[in-house]
């Protein structure tokens, strides 16, 4: 079972480009575990030492931040939509 | 024979009860039930007025009458530049059933020139009409909503990418204060996407340049120009008195600084943000919604943050990010729309898709979610993106 992933511009050469990669898993963790498997560096990217996604990024599943539902237990199934929102401070 | 002006002033003072400007400000000093009703022209009405006096031109009282002056049993006194036009008009009043209305002797002149207090108007002039017509001709607009943007202060952090179409359409929509922070001059460089600064003034301060470009679009704006880097020494000074704070800058020091001193200060900040083919925009506003630190607790550290080697964005996407955020601080002025408020607008230029992204505040954030401000951080100025 596939579940597609966004990924935002500064983490597209982790994944050779692609804005969208595919991934398996029943939570987020599983997912990004899944997701480390194909596109190495991924994961630390998002989260951090002790496994908590890093302040500076937000992980959403269906347009809701994923901090607000369960972290990275959140349970994630087919058709969902998951993507990978950085801080960006650019403005010039 | 017809009865001549002087014969028929003389009639109308006889039976018409004149009220002295002395008196008619005690009876409102004393805050009696009392409606003063100005009958002069527009032009008149707008170069000042009694306090709190409803504007009934004489020319439209008869059509007017019923809908301004809706209680027939009430004191009324009306008055005009010198006591003549107002007693014509009570006669007039009093003949459509108006039953205790009076006439205010030598007018609002006298008035002014006894000393007695008088109220300006917010409208526009001419000139502004012409300007504004498009907007007035909008019902979410409206004299009364170009009124609102006039006196608004709006302070674009930035004149660079997103501050020069943001700024750029905020003068052409006519917000009266416009300040901009910058201490950058133009580079050949910056041509590319920021709009408002030109090839002849690379080298030149981006403010002053910025204000060149500004006021030649609308020279009856106001702006403020601040050339200094926001450090936590300056920032209260740099945002006091302004309504709205659009956050264009380019570095997360500044983003940080600038989001706590709007929560310090309950000033909305509009938020935009590019990198390459995309960007982010949201309005940050506690308690409405979240601030940025309830997104994003603390700024990244320079590993994991774009380098600016990496930099590099596509020109025409600062238009759209920076103009997205000019429509939210009108909308914010105007009290009109759903605002960005706890909502996250992306837009990927590639693909050409906005997504939206639901925020929430953190009860826990340490700058909105407490009563103690908890100080500004400098964070270290590291080249990131
Ligand atoms: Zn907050």
């Amino acid at each position: 079972m596939a579940i597609s992933v966004r990924i935002p511009t500064p983490l597209r050469k982790l994944t050779d480009g692609k804005a969208e990669v595919d991934a398996a898993g029943s939570t987020i963790q599983e997912l990004f575990d899944n997701l480390e498997s194909q596109h190495a560096g991924i994961k630390e990217k998002v989260f951090d030492d002790e496994g908590e996604i890093r302040r500076f990024i937000i992980v959403s599943l269906n347009g809701e931040d994923v901090r607000y539902i369960d972290g990275a237990a959140t349970s994630v199934s087919d058709g969902d939509e998951i993507t990978i929102v950085p801080a960006i401070a650019g403005g010039v | 024979m017809a009865v001549s002006k002087d014969q028929w002033l003389k009639q109308l003072r006889s039976d018409i009860p004149e009220v002295s400007p002395e008196d008619v400000r005690s009876e409102l000093d004393a805050k009696k039930d009392v409606l003063i009703v100005d009958v002069r022209e527009g032009d008149e009405y707008r170069q000042g007025h009694l306090p709190g006096a409803v504007h009934l031109p004489r020319g439209f009282l008869e059509l007017q009458a019923e809908s301004k002056l809706t209680d027939s049993t009430k004191d009324i006194i009306a008055y005009c530049a010198g006591g003549v036009r107002s007693l014509f008009a009570v006669d007039t009043l009093k003949k459509m059933g108006y039953g205790k209305v009076r006439s205010m002797a030598g007018g609002f002149t006298r008035w002014k020139q006894n000393g007695h207090p008088f109220d300006v108007p917010e409208v526009l002039d001419d000139d502004d009409r012409e300007r504004y017509a498009r907007h007035l001709t909008i019902d979410e607009v409206g004299e009364a909503g170009q009124v609102k943007l006039k006196k608004a202060k709006v302070l674009c952090i930035g004149a660079g990418g997103l501050g020069s179409p943001a700024a750029y359409y905020l003068a052409a929509a006519g917000i009266g204060t416009l300040g901009l922070v910058d201490y950058d001059v133009v580079d050949k460089t910056n041509l590319q996407r920021q709009i408002l600064h030109t090839d002849d003034r690379v080298g030149e301060l981006k403010t002053e340049s910025a204000k060149k470009t500004l006021l030649g679009l609308n020279p009856k704006i106001d702006v403020k120009l601040y050339n200094e880097r926001i450090t936590s020494q300056n920032i209260d000074e740099i945002v006091s008195g302004y309504d709205i704070i659009v956050d264009g800058c380019d570095n997360f020091p500044t983003r940080y600084l600038v989001n706590d001193a709007c929560v310090k200060h309950g000033i909305p900040n509009v938020h935009g943000s590019i990198y390459r083919f995309e960007g982010q925009v949201t309005v940050f506003w506690p308690p409405k919604g979240p601030c940025y630190r309830c997104l994003f607790p603390e700024p990244p550290p320079p590993e994991m943050a774009p380098s600016c080697a990496e930099a590099g964005v596509l020109g025409v996407l600062p238009g759209v990010i920076g103009v997205l955020e000019a429509i939210e601080v009108i909308k914010i002025i105007l009290g009109k729309g759903d605002l960005l408020v706890g909502r996250l607008l992306t837009y990927d230029a590639l693909e050409a898709k906005f997504r939206e992204l639901k925020l929430r505040r953190n009860p826990d954030c340490k700058y909105c979610g407490s009563d103690d401000f908890p100080g500004y951080i400098d964070y270290e100025q590291f080249c990131a993106i």
